[in-house]
């Protein structure tokens, strides 16, 4: 490894070298900042920029000269609706049942992660044997790619698979899960929340084991019940981390994408259709390409991310303080 | 030492005290998890080891079974066995030359010459546990499994690479050096933690194709080679090291490079670690981005190239599954180096 690093840091050190002559030691500093500086304005500030201008225009060009300005019939298009809570209604009624479908998701999905995340922490901070490894288990599926994810569950629940047979063998019924539009959406939940869990749980855990050991011995020596120690104590010292936890798995969730998307493919029909997948198919999937249309829903996202974004440094805040 | 001293040592808990409710349910709890979390992962690993037909057979096995065959005198090619259930032949095992509709020709093994007729309900396969490798083998002789493993392998190792020099550089600077701007710096560092990729797919796609790296590995290394969680994470660990060390090397003439270089990044070696080991996780398992730049599918990662077949080879679970097992294989490895840190290192920080 050093083999093959050494010579190329040798390399810049010449014009690096040459620059600290020029510069002196404290401007040198721009110079480290430099390629950092480059990819973060290029890859990440232009393109929010770029993004209000494509949101503004129409037409299927990608070069922004090739785009008509239409200016907010986009916007309208995608709001375009008698009723926000029937999708039927609006004119791309699309984007409204994905709107709908992220809500729908991110609701269930938020409260059954923290939920259990939280229960799993609780456990796994009892003077358990093995502790390291179960932690280390319920950590596991975090690593694995979305798409082994999806084909996981795919193959565990298909016609054939693994649990209709064991319905089966214990008498029930077998069922086509991924064809029925409320188990699909289901199993997308739980497939999800399987999946992420071991995150929130291990911040969850730090969290509780912040909490001073002598403030249990206490409540230990006043005779209070566990529920009551969990309660009185436990619970409101871990409000802070509860918040974070709440804040990252809700940004994390308006996101979804790529585990259901590899799963269900957003079907059937539209039933696990999300934001991102409106935007990747509007803009990306299908013709015509559908740029500024794709803009104006990501800018829609982005709103609510940005206000999610304040939720999460207000919570941080909090923490430090508290 | 006593049966029940052993049974006693294995339950103890807290001090010794016996067993309560609540440690039962905590084990319950713990025994499921394994189990929930372990079990879909090994149940997929068994099953790539079967071969189409077996994974066609219903209720599933857990351990993958093939037909035993036997070459037969006057036969060019092995023939499958089966054990007769009933009719005639009860009992024996017999090989089938063919089948036709309901009814099965079948050899005694040890009487080739003579053909029997058996209705297909009389008889059962013989089975014998065995791992279908063809599965694997087949995954590089028919597709091009090895060029979706290299693209992928190439974007991590090298998005990595650049993510880890450039972050680090930044990091330095923003740690060790006071210079005007820092704070604005430090500003927009954070204003991009902000920004996700999901957000500005439409500008990133422009830029990316005006730069002429859509569809080629690049387009998907540099757009994320500058993560400013990697900044921060190493900047905080960097703010660390005294600033004697620095100064002690300038006084020996060496170049600020050299600093960054010999002592810096040495130094910040377990962020570093840290850092990378993410960064590889972030890699291997990307997947919309890579989506979206890459559109032939000789320049598919292996995420993709899983997706696109799961759509075609939906009748051909075998090559999909063991597809699958070898794309999850490099993230087990991870698990098992990783395994101890998650344990001691990211929750052990107040207790214990």
């Amino acid at each position: 490894m050093l083999k093959i690093i050494s010579p190329i840091m040798r390399i810049i050190e010449i014009p690096m070298l040459f620059a600290q002559r020029r510069l002196g030691i404290q401007r040198l500093a721009w110079l480290f900042l430099l390629p950092n500086l480059l990819l973060f304005g290029l890859f990440a500030f232009l393109p929010v920029f770029l993004n209000f201008a494509y949101a503004l225009t129409g037409g299927d060009g990608i070069l922004l000269e090739d785009r008509p300005y239409v200016g907010g019939q986009n916007f309208a298009t995608l709001t375009d609706c008698e009723n926000y809570l029937d999708p039927n209604s609006c004119n791309r009624d699309f984007f409204w049942r994905a709107v709908h479908n992220t809500v729908w998701f991110v609701t269930l999905q938020v409260g059954f992660m923290v939920g259990f995340s939280l229960l799993t922490a609780l456990i796994l901070n009892r003077d358990i044997r093995a502790r390291g490894f179960f932690r280390s288990v319920f950590f596991f599926p975090v690593l694995l790619s979305p798409v082994v994810v999806a084909l996981i569950w795919k193959w565990i629940l298909q016609r054939n698979g693994l649990l209709n047979s064991t319905l089966e063998g214990i008498g029930l019924e077998g069922f086509v899960w991924l064809l029925d539009r409320g188990w699909a959406f289901a199993w997308s939940v739980f497939l999800t929340v399987w999946a992420h869990m071991g995150f929130y749980t291990l911040i969850l855990l730090a969290g509780l084991q912040a909490i001073p050991r002598d403030v249990y011995e206490a409540a230990l020596m006043d005779r209070a019940s566990p529920w009551r120690t969990f309660r009185k104590i436990t619970l409101p010292l871990l409000a802070p981390t509860m918040l974070v936890v709440l804040v990252l798995a809700l940004i994390r969730s308006v996101q979804t994408f790529d585990e259901v998307f590899a799963f269900t493919g957003g079907g059937p029909g539209s039933a696990t259709t999300f934001i991102i997948q409106y935007i990747y198919q509007t803009g990306f999937a299908g013709a015509p390409r559908l740029f500024g249309l794709a803009s104006a829903a990501s800018l829609m996202l982005a709103l609510i991310l940005v206000i999610l974004t304040g939720l999460q440094l207000w919570a941080n805040r909090r923490n430090v303080d508290g | 030492m006593s049966m029940g001293k052993v049974l006693d040592f294995m339950t103890r808990t807290r001090g010794g005290a016996k067993m309560d409710w609540t440690d039962w349910v905590t084990y319950g709890y713990l025994g499921l998890g394994i189990f929930l979390m372990f079990f879909p992962v090994i149940w997929l690993i068994m099953s790539s080891f079967k071969t189409e037909a077996d994974l066609q057979r219903y209720p599933p096995t857990f351990l993958p079974y093939q037909q035993e065959t036997m070459m037969v005198d006057g036969y060019d090619d092995p023939l499958p066995l089966f054990l007769m259930t009933g009719g005639e032949y009860e009992g024996q095992v017999l090989a089938q030359v063919r089948r036709v509709g309901l009814q099965a020709q079948m050899v005694d093994p040890a009487a080739p010459q003579e053909r029997l007729r058996v209705s297909i309900e009389n008889r059962e396969p013989v089975d014998r546990v065995s791992l279908a490798f063809e599965n694997y083998t087949g995954l590089f002789e028919r597709f091009n499994f090895l060029r979706f493993l290299w693209n992928s392998t190439f974007i991590t190792v090298i998005a990595t690479a650049i993510m880890l020099l450039v972050n680090s550089m930044a990091a330095f600077a923003l740690s060790k050096y006071q210079f005007r701007g820092r704070t604005t710096v430090l500003l927009l560092v954070i204003g991009t933690l902000m920004i996700p990729q999901t957000v500005v797919l439409v500008p990133l796609f422009l830029i990316t194709r005006e730069l002429g790296m859509l569809n080629s590995l690049w387009g998907v290394i540099i757009p994320g080679a500058a993560t400013p969680t990697g900044v921060f994470l190493l900047r905080q660990y960097m703010v660390t090291i005294p600033d004697e060390i620095l100064d002690a090397a300038r006084m020996d003439k060496a170049s600020e490079w050299k600093i960054f270089w010999r002592i810096i990044v040495p130094l910040s070696a377990p962020a570093i670690a840290v850092l990378a080991i993410l960064a590889i996780m972030w890699r291997w398992n990307d997947f919309l981005w890579p989506l979206i730049v890459l559109s032939e599918s000789e320049n598919f990662t292996l995420q993709l190239a899983l997706n696109a077949f799961q759509g075609e080879m939906q009748t051909e679970w075998s090559s999909l599954l063991a597809m699958t097992v070898l794309t999850l294989l490099p993230v087990a490895v991870v698990f098992m180096f990783l395994q101890k840190y998650i344990a001691t290192g990211i929750a052990s920080t107040g207790g214990k």
